[in-house]
């Protein structure tokens, strides 16, 4: 019995291995692996990581032909590591069940899992109105730019698909580990090397964000990494409420949908018409307006910002203060250590107050961040320092809060309306874990360690069926843990239609007018 | 049964409908400032709408360069004053002496409208072939507007603005006084600018069209409106140019699709202007570097990837910083790879060598996993894979703008990326230690100034060299450095410390002038 979290060789070789495919080679530049993965991570697990490359669009690749100057724009997405842990269960459940065909011991690698989880779980009804827009099959869907990596970690880009049901039956055939969403292009994808460069260019796409737990290294400490935990999750959910107000109070938009991606993340996809028509400088006009943690590794403060604060800013500290003390200061308690507490220091604007400080801390090692950070205004009350800005204080402690849990984009892949995202539903190929939906009405419920795992629910349908035999017609999705998800989906696309429906009816009515003479 | 078809011809655009509804006289421009949505009718000669042309790429070339020296707003209205007013001078209604419609400066006014006019439709065909020469023309093309407009007079900018009847929505008082508190916070108002600020007029208007407001979080959002003071009008005004600009730009675009042979609509009988765009088009050529002339310099030996760590000491902050970062990690994210590896590529080093320079520096990972995850990357750059590009080595504004570092990662132009203090201790490991020095280099970077930074640094470190080749050139050497791409900074350094290793380099070092290149052309390979 093989051991599921020691993939294959196959399962690693990338693109960047040498026999790439033709169809990969045009990817340009962007086979490059491990951009976003800290260093030396190299060492903390055996397995290498895999990275599979997110190529630019050939009208990027067209332009930079002919400029033959700059590198620009080489778009990935960021592959996530390696989630250790839940392959256990992953193994256990498999081993329990048996009987939809699956040999004990295999897991989300299994091209059999994959194979059945397309089959029978897969919602692509849904999945069709979602990008489609409409009942009826039309550009929205056909034009769209689909990317598969297979089994054989090929990757296949500038797929498309005039019906939901040739799609289906692609993905059954060519049963990917994983595909990604691209834009809607001004015609066919799979047209685009017998037009011309200017005819083939992405029209639309969802607006798109994604945060990753391994962007708060610096500043969690319960894990790091690929690993995650329920702690560290409070990051994410924080991070959507910001993100949600934001997005939905100030620009407008009414159809976000938050994804798990599998693994340590979670993806947003903004499907307003409006958000989906955004050009680049739009794009990155909005990630900027959103990102407030800025820099590398060496740039020390992080956020500076301009005062009196933006409302966008101001609303997004009263929402993530609550959260403060709990779930930085308790949970994480991230200067407990005096070494570690240099780092909050670091943050404050006093030189006098920070010695009293480190002076107090001293004489009680590993006193606890909640103390810790009372201590800053207790210190200050007592005089220690003249000079003392109680404004510049109050700021810099603001700062502190939106430091610590301010969401930390990936702003690249908001920036660019050809960006790939992987597809809500996939299935993380390491940890096995379906991307669902995650419901914002009930954010604070959702846990990614009870998200259904791919094999787990393939048990599901086994044991369904063998207490009911042969009840009627159900679908299998509704067998399983992973209905409500579903569910969902079904709810947020209803709502997205009968916007789009209201949109069109509008436009037709307008263009009616205007036919008069 | 043998009814016979129409024969079908392929139709050109039907000249008549081309130009209906535009009257074919001489136009008349009331304004100094034009947002060019009507199209010129009039004949112009074959010379003047060469020569017109030339002198608008003039400025527009002039323009790009400043903006890849990363000049502030006002550097850049210095900069330009003096080419605009010798090649596309644009007097005001209201300049000295009367303004009689006989009057001949109120003619010379005209002519001067005309050929803006002209030229800037005459630049529009000639830059309407390709995405990357449209987004260029209209990024130019907006800055000089915003020049221009920022230079008029008050009273002709709002008979301007009025002229072009905007549809923009003004906020009730009650609205106004609901919003109070936010509408300030928004534009980012201190509490004692505030009375004068919320005096002015807000307009309401979807958030779209002012989009670098938003990009700066400069504006107050609210269900997709944005809430623009007056003050920011000007923003508004230069967002509807690119605007609608971009649109007009993007309806060549259409018509080129329909006329797949001939790019440009009714040009198809008069050859002779095509060679003339064609010319244009191409001296519109971004600064870039010019690798191919490098690559046997250092005394004609050739570079080994031994060498590279005593070649260290002539390299900007920026890939030192990569290199130390590699020599203590014995890895380098993806983005820190391609910046290293093409500039180490302009430095001369070979495919081979550059592969034996990572595999090396990657101590700590094994030949399999090199050959999978970075041998690919490696002769990518060098154009031996894929698309098989020849890429170039990014040049400052590439490294200031483009894909700028998150955590962990040390590409990137260390004078914008690295916080002060931390730049101030790699100075020191640069050997600098002068305290004027340092100064002056925070001032620059404080000033968001980071290439004069680096120029400072280079002037600093290469002072007695620089001195010397002054001396020697009787006093006519370069005054001042202007450090524009990483590996002119090397071939300076190392050409400074090692007279008579690199002849004739410097002038091949050169970004190609703007008006000269056709490098960008010319370097692929096919």
């Amino acid at each position: 019995m093989s051991k599921p979290n020691s993939p294959k060789e196959g399962d690693i070789a990338l693109p960047d291995a040498l026999d790439t495919p033709p169809e990969f080679q045009d990817a340009d530049l962007c086979s490059a692996s491990d951009s976003d993965s800290p260093v030396g991570k190299i060492d903390v697990k055996t397995e290498p990581q895999t990275d599979p490359p997110e190529p630019a669009s050939p009208a990027e690749i067209e332009v930079k032909k002919e400029e033959g100057g700059d590198l620009d724009n080489i778009f990935k997405d960021e592959e996530e590591d390696f989630f250790g842990d839940d392959d256990d269960d992953a193994d256990l459940l498999a081993s329990e069940v048996g009987a939809v065909s699956i040999v004990a011991g295999s897991g989300p690698s299994d091209p059999q899992v994959m194979l059945a989880f397309y089959q029978r779980l897969f919602p692509f009804r849904p999945f069709f109105q979602w990008l489609n827009h409409s009942p009826v099959p039309c550009h929205d869907f056909g034009h769209r730019e689909f990317a598969f990596t297979l089994q054989s970690s090929a990757y296949l880009r500038y797929q498309s698909f005039p019906t939901m049901e040739l799609l289906r039956k692609e993905i059954v055939r060519l049963n990917p580990s994983r595909f990604e969403i691209g834009p809607v292009y001004s015609a066919n994808p799979r047209d685009r090397k017998t037009l011309r460069k200017n005819a083939f260019r992405p029209l639309s796409k969802e607006l798109v964000f994604d945060i990753d737990l391994t962007d708060y290294d610096e500043v969690r400490t319960c894990c790091d990494k690929a690993n995650i935990c329920n702690l560290c999750w409070n990051f994410i959910t924080v991070a959507i409420k910001v993100m949600n107000a934001a997005l939905r109070d100030d620009f407008g938009f009414k159809h976000v949908l938050w994804v798990y991606s599998g693994r340590r993340g979670a993806h947003a996809w903004v499907c307003d018409k409006r958000a989906r028509s955004l050009d680049d400088a739009k794009r990155r006009a909005i990630a900027n307006y959103l990102e407030v943690v800025k820099g590398g590794g060496q740039a020390g403060k992080k956020v500076n910002i301009w005062r009196p604060l933006h409302p966008h800013i101001s609303r997004s500290l009263n929402l993530l203060r609550d959260r403060f003390e709990s779930d930085i200061l308790r949970d994480q308690d991230p200067w407990s250590d005096n070494e570690k507490a240099e780092k909050l220091l670091q943050l404050l604007p006093d030189k006098t107050l920070n010695d009293a400080l480190r002076k107090k801390w001293d004489n009680h090692p590993n006193r606890p961040s909640i103390s810790k950070w009372a201590d800053v205004y207790g210190v200050a009350g007592t005089g220690v320092s003249k000079e003392l800005d109680s404004t510049r204080l109050k700021e810099s402690r603001e700062e502190v809060v939106l430091e610590y849990m301010y969401p930390r984009l990936d702003a690249e892949v908001s920036k660019h309306l050809n960006h790939l995202l992987k597809s809500p539903f996939c299935v993380h190929p390491q940890t096995g874990r379906v991307c669902v939906p995650i419901d914002e009405r009930d954010l604070e419920a959702f846990d990614p360690m009870t998200v259904p795992t791919v094999v787990g629910l393939l048990g599901e349908i086994d044991a369904w069926d063998k207490v009911h035999k042969r009840e009627g017609k159900v679908d299998d999705y509704e067998k399983t843990s992973l209905k409500p998800y579903v569910d969902y989906f079904k709810t947020f696309v209803n709502g997205l239609l009968q916007d789009e429906a209201a949109v069109k009816r509008e436009r037709e009515g307008n263009s009616g007018n205007s036919m008069e003479f | 049964m043998f009814r016979q078809e129409p024969v079908k011809r392929p139709r050109a655009i039907d000249s008549k409908k081309h130009w209906a509804g535009v009257d074919i006289e001489q136009l008349f421009y009331p304004h100094r400032l034009n947002f060019y949505n009507t199209p010129p009718t009039m004949e112009i000669t074959l010379d003047e709408f060469e020569q017109w042309a030339i002198d608008r790429l003039r400025i527009l070339g002039e323009i790009e360069s400043c903006l890849y020296r990363n000049m502030t707003p006002k550097e850049l209205s210095v900069a330009m004053k003096d080419p605009l007013k010798n090649f596309l001078p644009l007097g005001a209604n209201t300049a000295v002496g009367g303004s009689k419609p006989q009057d001949g400066r109120a003619n010379k006014r005209q002519e001067e409208r005309r050929k803006d006019h002209y030229s800037h439709y005459i630049l529009r065909l000639a830059f309407a072939r390709s995405e990357d020469l449209r987004k260029r023309f209209l990024a130019t093309e907006t800055v000089l507007f915003k020049l221009r407009y920022n230079s008029d007079d008050d009273k002709e900018r709002r008979e301007f603005i009025e002229g072009l009847g905007f549809d923009w929505e003004y906020l009730s008082f009650e609205e106004k006084a609901a919003m109070r508190e936010d509408l300030l916070a928004g534009t980012g108002t201190k509490s004692n600018d505030a009375d004068a600020v919320f005096e002015a007029t807000f307009f309401k208007v979807d958030w779209e069209r002012v989009y670098d407001l938003v990009d700066q979080r400069k504006v107050l959002l609210r269900g997709g409106k944005a809430y623009v003071p007056e003050s920011q009008q000007p923003s508004l005004v230069i967002a509807e140019f690119t605007a609608r600009l971009e649109k007009a730009l993007e309806a060549y675009l259409t018509i080129s699709i329909q006329l797949t042979a001939r790019a440009l609509p009714r040009l198809d009988e008069d050859d002779r202007l095509i060679p003339i765009l064609n010319h244009l088009s191409r001296g519109f050529t971004a600064p870039e570097y010019n690798t191919g002339t490098i690559a046997t310099t250092l005394n004609g030996a050739s570079l080994t990837a031994a060498v590279i760590d005593d070649l260290v000491q002539y390299f900007p902050m920026c890939m030192r910083q990569l290199h130390t970062t590699l020599r203590r990690d014995k890895h380098l994210l993806h983005n820190g790879r391609l910046q290293y590896t093409l500039f180490l590529k302009g430095v001369g080093l070979s495919v081979d060598e550059a592969l034996t320079f990572w595999r090396k520096a990657f101590s700590r990972i094994d030949d399999d996993e090199f050959q999978k995850k970075y041998r690919y990357n490696v002769r990518h750059s060098f154009g031996l894979e894929g698309t098989r590009r020849n890429y170039k080595p990014m040049s400052c504004q590439q490294i200031l703008t483009e894909r700028r570092p998150a955590a962990n990662q040390v590409h990137g132009c260390p004078y914008r990326e690295v916080a002060i203090d931390n730049l101030v201790v790699g100075l020191g490991t640069m050997g600098i230690s002068d305290r004027d020095v340092i100064r002056h280099v925070r001032e620059d970077v404080e000033a968001k100034k980071y290439h004069v930074a680096c120029s400072r640094v280079f002037e600093h470190t290469h002072a007695k060299e620089l001195k010397r080749e002054k001396e020697a050139s009787g006093g006519s050497g370069r005054l001042t450095e202007n450090i524009i791409h990483p590996n002119e900074y090397f071939i300076r350094s190392f050409g400074l410390k090692n007279p008579g290793s690199v002849e004739a380099t410097t002038s091949a070092a050169a970004p190609a002038a703007v008006a000269s290149g056709v490098s960008g052309q010319s370097m692929e390979l096919d």
